[in-house]
């Protein structure tokens, strides 16, 4: 293997900040679920929420695209 | 990794996901300059195109009882007033021409970059950051110009405690900050993730060239490639949409600054 | 990566290997980016032009004429409506008078026959009564008679029977007591 310990090092960080995406996915699902469970008991009002569900999902989103950003920064840039 | 795989005749799998997003001039192998016509160039221009044919070309019989295509204009428009009204406010109609381009160049990038060899230029973060921050100095500046300082008082959430309003104070302004960050990264890794994920899985259908495990792997992997395909027809079009939403969101924050 | 053995590339970029494959991200190359974003602002604003002066105004004056055109079908929608209300008003009203009138002939009728009903039936009425009044007085007028015969039948036989026996009786005798015998 060539490269140096710097670089190992670069790699094992970007692939535990691919993790924090992991995060995401669970507050996306937590998002659209609780969305879903109350759109079922009350479908008349879930018409006019579905642009707020998708700026909740874009909020809870963002956190995961900064995991992801770290990850491309340790690849990439460092 | 690119280069080792290189070997000319070689019985190896090649992996090359991100050749695709190579900025290329499309005459000769020149550098490429500020002016050069590029393989960016060709697919932005094909939107432009589209979004002629569609909005222009699609509509031109203005008739009463609208052509499928002017019936796809004209829902597209209805769409996206709506979504400006609704999410930003009557005032922000003025700036809908706006939010109505962003829309149109991300829904039709997207799908213009899902035809199979083309070129994805919302994948870029340098084209979606700067989308992003035209939208961020823009309302930033606006928020300023129609309330003064007042545009301050969306970063002083009154609601709250007064103890912890200086603590949610900087927190917002945090994220006030990161906005645009996000805001772009969120589209270009959307669509580099997945033209990304679907080369890979390309690299692994020739598998059956190579030996026996082929025979497995090769139905598999264009399965794989064709139910990514799926979720990115999906994902080409919610990215424009929260491209959008969010730029009503943070329009409405320099419209309406008080929470 | 293997960014080291591209030394000997003879391609001008520095994001692009000997062999034509991506070092990195593409995404972060920055010999690249001022052209897309050159391309992008173009791009842009040319979509900006085209739907702010063309396509926007156009499909808003498309959805306003179909607005009009649809509010002017409900409004003569509405008139029709107002019309067969009206038509249909009339037609009931026509119909209650017809019914009506119906009516009141059949009460007219009824009142006439009625009346000349009544009437023969008084004069039929009248002329029995005096049928039989005729009547009665004939039979009177029989049974007198037949009194009368039967008294002088008496006498006679009275008589006949006296003088039968050699008896002879002066008719007055004879009468009384006949005449006493038939009021006996």
């Amino acid at each position: 293997m060539e490269g140096d310990v710097v670089q190992m090092g670069a790699y094992i960080g970007a692939g535990l900040a691919c993790t924090g995406m992991g995060g995401a996915a669970v507050g996306v699902g937590h998002v659209v679920g609780n969305f879903l469970s109350g759109a079922l008991r009350n479908p008349s009002a879930a018409g006019g929420q579905t642009a707020t569900m998708f700026i909740g999902i874009a909020f809870s989103e963002a956190l995961g695209i900064f995991s992801f950003l770290v990850a491309l920064l340790l690849m990439f840039a460092v | 990794m690119a280069s080792e795989a290189k070997a000319e005749g070689s019985k190896e799998l090649v992996f090359h996901p991100m050749d695709q997003f190579i900025v290329k001039p499309l005459a000769g192998d020149g550098p490429v300059g500020l002016f050069t016509v590029t393989n960016v160039t060709l697919w932005m221009a094909l939107a432009v195109l589209a979004i002629f044919a569609l909005m222009v070309l699609g509509t031109s019989g203005r008739s009463v009882i609208p052509s499928r295509i002017q019936s796809i204009a004209e829902l597209a428009y209805g769409f996206i007033r709506k979504m400006v009204e609704d999410v930003a406010g009557k005032d922000a109609l003025p700036y809908f021409p706006y939010i109505m381009t962003l829309f149109m160049f991300i829904v039709f990038s997207n799908f213009l970059g899902l035809i199979p060899g083309s070129f994805t230029t919302t994948s870029h973060i340098a084209v979606t950051a700067v989308m992003a921050m035209a939208v961020f100095l823009a309302v930033t500046i606006l928020g300023f110009v129609k309330n003064g300082a007042g545009f301050l008082g969306v970063f002083w959430i009154s609601s709250a405690p007064l103890a912890l309003r200086p603590i949610l104070a900087l927190i917002e302004v945090i994220s006030y900050f990161v906005r645009p960050v996000s805001h772009s990264i969120r589209l270009a890794g959307n669509m580099m993730a997945g033209h990304a994920v679907i080369k890979v899985f390309a690299a692994f259908a020739p598998m059956i060239l190579i030996g026996w495990i082929g025979v497995l792997v090769t139905p598999l992997s264009i399965i794989a490639i064709t139910a990514i395909y799926a979720l990115e027809v999906l994902v080409s079009f919610i990215q424009a949409y929260v491209f959008t939403i969010l730029t009503c969101v943070y329009l409405k924050d320099a419209l309406h600054p008080h929470h | 990566m293997a960014s080291e053995t591209h030394d000997a590339a003879a391609t001008a970029s520095a994001c692009v290997d000997a062999g034509g494959g991506a070092i990195g991200m593409p995404q972060l190359c920055g010999e690249w980016m001022g052209n897309q974003v050159f391309w992008l602002v173009v791009t842009l604003v040319v979509i900006y032009f085209i739907l702010s002066r063309i396509a926007l105004p156009r499909i808003q004056a498309i959805l306003g004429e179909r607005q009009g055109a649809i509010t002017n079908d409900l409004a003569a929608a509405e008139d029709f409506k107002v019309k067969a209300q009206e038509a249909e008003d009339a037609y009931n009203k026509a119909l209650a008078d017809a019914r009506a009138e119906a009516q009141n002939i059949i009460a007219e009728t009824k009142a006439e026959i009625r009346a000349e009903l009544d009437e023969a039936t008084a004069k039929a009425d009248a002329e029995i009564a005096a049928k039989a009044a005729e009547g009665e007085k004939a039979i009177a007028e029989i049974r007198a008679n037949a009194l009368e015969s039967v008294k002088d039948v008496a006498k006679e036989t009275a008589k006949e029977l006296v003088s039968a026996m050699g008896v002879k009786a002066d008719a007055r005798s004879i009468t009384s007591a006949v005449t006493a015998k038939l009021k006996g």
